[in-house]
């Protein structure tokens, strides 16, 4: 049998050499300084270092803070990413029965995707400034003796409201073009099927809308965990007392802030590896239950 | 098993649309009414009142006596097949088919042999376990009715359903509607715009022209009696041929604007003597060889052999008029020849010039 043969050539490469070289050099290098990095111990003065193989790990785990870290962040990415999705469906589902085809209204309900994160975070500052913020007044105001500076749960609060608020119009664009692909005589054929229209949401619509949700859920996952960065950065900065601080803002403030090189490094690689596993996950065992 | 009935019912869209015009209808228990018309003239508008899907903005229309304007679609007892299946993608046949009947509380175990049943009935018995994307287009049709026939409704409703398949599948499919629609009696309604699909499926006919209804009837009543030149165009093909003629001012004979003269028996006209006419000739009248004599010829200009038929395309000698022919069996003609053109009275239809509405001579 014969099989056809290319030519080898080079023109090929050089085509994706500029990915290549952007992914190499933005990407597999840093990774791979930082998996160095985690294996050294450095001196207060950053001016010899030590190869101490898995302590920097070891520290890490069993330290307390980044405990408490991993926690929150787990938990706070669940919140976000739930609240942001629920939202922007219900937004999107109710958006979709009065905007068949209208597409001015969509513009006008998307425009909060075009904040950039920390500009989401300065805007959340401002109003829960307590001496001009509305909201901060606005909740003192009617009962709840709110200050997110010292109070670990009203922190969280803010930064999930800001990055719920930030996200929700991604979500609500996917979810609205999502449930205008579904064929309008599916629908109506489903009207003619099932009488409760709850019972055809749950039975035909979000099945129908599940790649959609899917993907969201990954993209979702990874705003929660690296994106809000910004947000946190610009309002709380993990206080009180580190309550806030999720395992990327924590990366940052111990190597940047605390000089700790080594263990932001051992952090930032077993943050790799967290998400590394996730993603696997869930293309192995979600996306096949949901492409119908 | 239920009767149908329409009255007065008009729907206007939103933007203004008047899609559906003040119609007016009758269908009794099992009958089979199809509704034919141009793209845009309402027909699904229609149908979909019916459905309940599009709200009626006047009239009422009700089945069995009651009033379903302001039910809900699931309640009125309807099933529809749609031109694009509107098959549930995520669920396989049986859960599409098992879908309604589930949401009706039926028990499971009746559900499955329901099912089962209709699939038999369908042959679409070895397809129940996949998804509609793993069927060819004759089968997810097929897999529609299923749908629709398994909810035992009162009211079967067909949008365009084989519009999508090719000739032959289409055809065959066309049997296999009638014939199940004869063997469970259900009152239906089928809108095409394929006059084959129309003539063939229909117990009646209704044509339909800018939302209101231009004719009703039998296939046969609507062949061989046009109410107007709408009708008449639309029913039959290769469709009529149109002719302006005029009416001898004795009354004696009808006379094509500088064309022949055609005799008519003495007295059919005499009320009409003067009257400006659209006539009307279907092209397989026109070169039936009989007693008549020949009025006119026609110079061929075109030939078509269907095998069965032949279509003649051409003019007239005398004036020039554009006449389509059709005549039976195989014949040798070609282009520059000349044929004979009769036109026996019995086959004329007159219309009014102006309005378009049938003269009928009682
Ligand atoms: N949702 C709608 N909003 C406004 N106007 C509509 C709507 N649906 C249909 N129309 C208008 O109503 C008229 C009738 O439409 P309808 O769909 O009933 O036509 P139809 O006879 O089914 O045509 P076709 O053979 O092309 O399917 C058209 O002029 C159409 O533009
Ligand atoms: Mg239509």
């Amino acid at each position: 049998m014969k099989r056809v043969q290319y030519e080898h050539s080079i023109v090929p490469y050089l085509f994706i050499a500029p990915q290549i070289i952007i992914i190499a050099v933005f990407f597999i290098w840093p990774a791979g300084q930082a998996m160095h990095q985690s294996f050294l111990l450095e001196d207060a003065f950053g001016l010899s270092s030590q190869f101490v193989w898995f302590r920097n790990y070891e520290d890490m785990v069993w330290s307390e803070p980044w405990l408490q870290s991993a926690i929150f962040t787990v938990m706070f990415s669940a919140l976000v990413t739930f609240l942001s999705l629920a939202l922007a469906l219900l937004l999107a589902v109710r958006a979709n029965e009065v905007l068949r085809g209208a597409r001015s209204y969509k513009t006008m309900l998307m425009w909060a995707y075009a904040v950039a994160p920390p500009v989401a975070g300065l805007m959340g500052n401002l109003m829960f400034n307590p001496l001009i913020g509305d909201l901060y007044k606005g909740l003192n105001w009617a009962g709840w003796d709110f200050n997110h500076n010292i109070d670990a749960f009203d922190a969280t609060f803010v930064i999930v409201l800001i990055s719920v608020w930030k996200q929700v119009s991604v979500n609500f664009i996917f979810f609205l073009s999502g449930l205008q692909a579904i064929p309008n005589s599916v629908m109506e054929a489903a009207t003619l099927d099932c009488r409760s229209a709850e019972k055809r949401f749950w039975t035909i619509t979000f099945p129908l809308l599940a790649p959609t949700t899917f993907f969201l859920l990954v993209i979702n996952i990874t705003y929660a965990f690296f994106e809000t960065f910004g947000i946190i950065d610009t309002t709380t900065q993990g206080a009180p007392g580190g309550a806030t601080n999720t395992l990327v803002y924590k990366v940052y403030a111990d190597g940047f802030l605390g000089a700790d090189l080594g263990g932001s490094s051992a952090q930032s690689v077993i943050l790799m590896i967290m998400v590394l596993t996730l993603t696997v996950f869930q293309f192995r065992f979600i996306e096949r239950r949901v492409h119908y | 098993m239920a009767t149908l009935s329409l009255s007065d019912v008009n729907k206007r869209y939103d933007n203004g649309a008047h899609a559906v015009r003040g119609v007016d209808m009758e269908i009794a228990d099992g009958e089979f009414i199809v509704f034919v018309g141009p793209s845009g003239c309402g027909k699904s508008t229609l149908l979909r009142m019916v459905a309940g899907l599009e709200a009626i903005t006047e009239g009422e229309i009700a089945i069995d006596g009651r009033r379903i304007n302001d039910v809900s679609p699931s309640e009125c007892d309807v099933a529809m097949v749609f031109q694009n299946y509107a098959l549930y993608p995520h669920m396989t046949v049986y859960r599409n088919m098992a879908y309604g009947l589930s949401n009706r509380k039926v028990p499971k175990t009746e559900i499955e042999s329901i099912v089962r049943q209709a699939a038999a009935t369908l042959r679409i018995e070895e397809f129940l376990d996949r998804k509609p994307h793993q069927l060819s287009g004759g089968q997810r049709q097929r897999v529609a009715m299923g749908r629709a026939i398994v909810r035992n409704p009162k009211v079967f409703l067909f949008d365009e359903p084989l519009s999508n398949l090719d000739a032959k599948l289409r055809v065959q499919m066309r049997i296999e509607i009638k014939r199940l629609q004869r063997s469970i009696g259900v009152t239906s309604i089928y809108v095409t715009h394929d006059q084959i699909e129309a003539m063939t499926l229909a117990d009646r006919l209704a044509v339909i022209s800018d939302g209101r209804i231009e004719q009703m009837g039998t296939p046969i009543e609507l062949y061989e009696t046009p109410a107007t030149t709408f009708v008449a165009s639309f029913i039959g093909s290769p469709a009529m041929n149109f002719l302006p003629a005029r009416v001898a001012d004795d009354g004696g004979s009808i006379t094509l604007d500088e064309g022949p003269v055609l005799p008519i028996p003495a007295g059919a006209l005499a009320a009409h003597a003067g009257r400006a006419l659209t006539l009307g000739v279907r092209p397989e009248h026109l070169g039936e060889e009989g007693d008549d004599d020949p009025v006119a010829s026609l110079e061929v200009e075109l030939i078509e052999q269907l095998g069965a038929d032949t279509l003649i395309y051409g003019r007239l000698a005398e004036g020039g008029e554009d006449l389509t022919v059709r005549l039976q069996g195989v014949r040798t003609l070609s282009p520059g020849d000349t044929l004979p053109i009769r036109a026996p009275w019995r086959h004329l239809h007159l219309f009014d010039a102006e309005s378009g509405a049938r003269i009928s001579l009682g």
